[in-house]
């Protein structure tokens, strides 16, 4: 039991990471990795905000979307994308009113990147594919906590890169958004030696 | 009428919504390994920039400006919601292969990124022309990765068999690298330096300058 769980997240870290195989958040990844400080900030938002999400949508589609889950016959499953963005913007909303209140050290840390989160590819791809892949709900935590860690790994490694490039003789047209996709491209090639694990 | 040609060509070469703006990335890493499934994505991605920036723009004055962020995404999800269908009733199998990055298009940040910079202050049918130059901007840039990868991949344009595959009796052998979305990190990569060694304007200041060399500067002065 505990082994499934164990496997859906390496499985979401590691193997199928959600910026370096599926390219998801890809824009904010570029943007905001030049410093290791604001990375990290924004890799928890991720983190606590996939966590949440995923969970919460898939009791929605589980209780309201699927086929038959209403009442027999109903298939409410063309109205998903509305609602799956209705909450992920939903959610950020609350919790940043719930961390100004109650966790203000956090909430400055976070600052700008907490309300950018709702258009961050990566929520709604994350939460796209658990249904796709049908999981459970509690499947469904340890994926959205899973994909989350994999995202933040995955931009503090590239910001630390990013600031040691920041010494090197780039050629001219290069500089900045050039070697930062050509140094993801390096990345991915470390990434797809997870590939060969099965689980 | 230059202005119009201003917002529909701009976007293609000098403010490329992907090379420099760093909007809609995602997609284009990971749709294009073949020219046909990349075709579609465009068209449907522009069809969505086009329509959602016309119909933000319409209604600009009468949205409250601290709920705008959410009555853009649900003009957008419509859309989506709608291309979405048309794509599953016509041409199903591509909508398989497409998988989630379809509905992705929803927080594809350069629908969010237009609405926001720019159909909030212009009219509709300016908007709805920007919405079309940003969308092939967007397509010109997808079109060459999927071209270089599709060609180098597997041998083939627009799924016409160029070079002959080894496996088929040819002598090609397929460049699996071309075929991992990790390529289209470099390609991306390497047209940027191509682009902006073309517009130099566009080359971003270094953080960091290095010094010459004191020893070279020595020999100069020597």
């Amino acid at each position: 039991m505990l082994e499934a769980y164990l496997s859906i997240f390496i499985k979401a870290v590691f193997i199928e990471n959600i910026a370096i195989n599926f390219f998801l958040g890809m824009c904010t990844f570029l943007a905001i990795s030049k410093k290791i400080q604001p990375a990290i900030g924004l890799g928890v938002a991720v983190i606590v905000v996939l966590g949440l999400s995923v969970p919460i949508n898939n009791l929605i589609y589980n209780i309201f979307l699927k086929e038959d889950a209403l009442f027999p016959g109903s298939d409410l499953r063309f109205v998903g994308l509305i609602c799956y963005i209705g909450i992920i913007a939903a959610l950020v909303q609350i919790l940043e009113m719930f961390l100004d209140r109650y966790l203000p050290a956090l909430y400055n840390a976070l600052g700008v990147f907490l309300p950018l989160i709702t258009v961050n590819c990566a929520i709604l791809g994350g939460v796209l594919f658990m249904v796709e892949r049908n999981y459970l709900f509690s499947e469904s935590i340890v994926y959205g906590l899973g994909a989350g860690t994999g995202w933040a790994l995955a931009i503090v490694a590239l910001a630390g890169i990013t600031e040691r490039l920041k010494y090197a003789d780039i050629p001219e047209g290069l500089q900045g958004l050039g070697i930062t996709f050509i140094t993801v491209g390096l990345m991915c090639f470390g990434f797809m030696s997870f590939g060969g694990i099965s689980l | 009428m230059s202005k119009v040609k201003e917002v529909l060509l701009n976007p293609i070469f000098n403010d490329n919504p992907i090379a420099l703006q760093i909007l809609g990335i995602c997609s284009a890493l990971a749709v294009t390994s073949s020219l046909y499934i990349t075709l579609i994505m465009c068209i449907a991605l522009t069809s969505v920039v086009a329509l959602s920036n016309m119909f933000v723009s319409l209604i600009r004055q009468h949205i409250p400006t601290n709920i705008r962020i959410i009555v853009q995404i649900s003009i957008i999800a419509t859309l989506v919601m709608l291309v979405d269908e048309v794509l599953k009733a016509y041409d199903y199998e591509s909508s398989k292969t497409l998988s989630v990055f379809v509905g992705l298009i929803v927080t594809n940040c350069i629908v969010m990124g237009r609405a926001e910079a720019f159909a909030m202050k212009n009219g509709p049918l300016m908007s709805f022309l920007d919405g079309i130059g940003n969308g092939l901007g967007y397509s010109l840039m997808l079109i060459i990765i999927a071209i270089i990868r599709e060609f180098l991949g597997a041998g083939s344009f627009y799924s016409i068999e160029i070079m002959p595959l080894v496996n088929d009796g040819g002598w090609y052998i397929a460049n699996n690298f071309f075929l991992t979305p990790a390529s289209s990190f470099f390609i991306i990569g390497f047209t940027i330096w191509a682009l902006r060694t073309w517009k130099t304007d566009q080359i971003e200041e270094p953080e960091f300058k290095i010094s010459e060399n004191s020893l070279d500067a020595e020999r100069r002065t020597a």
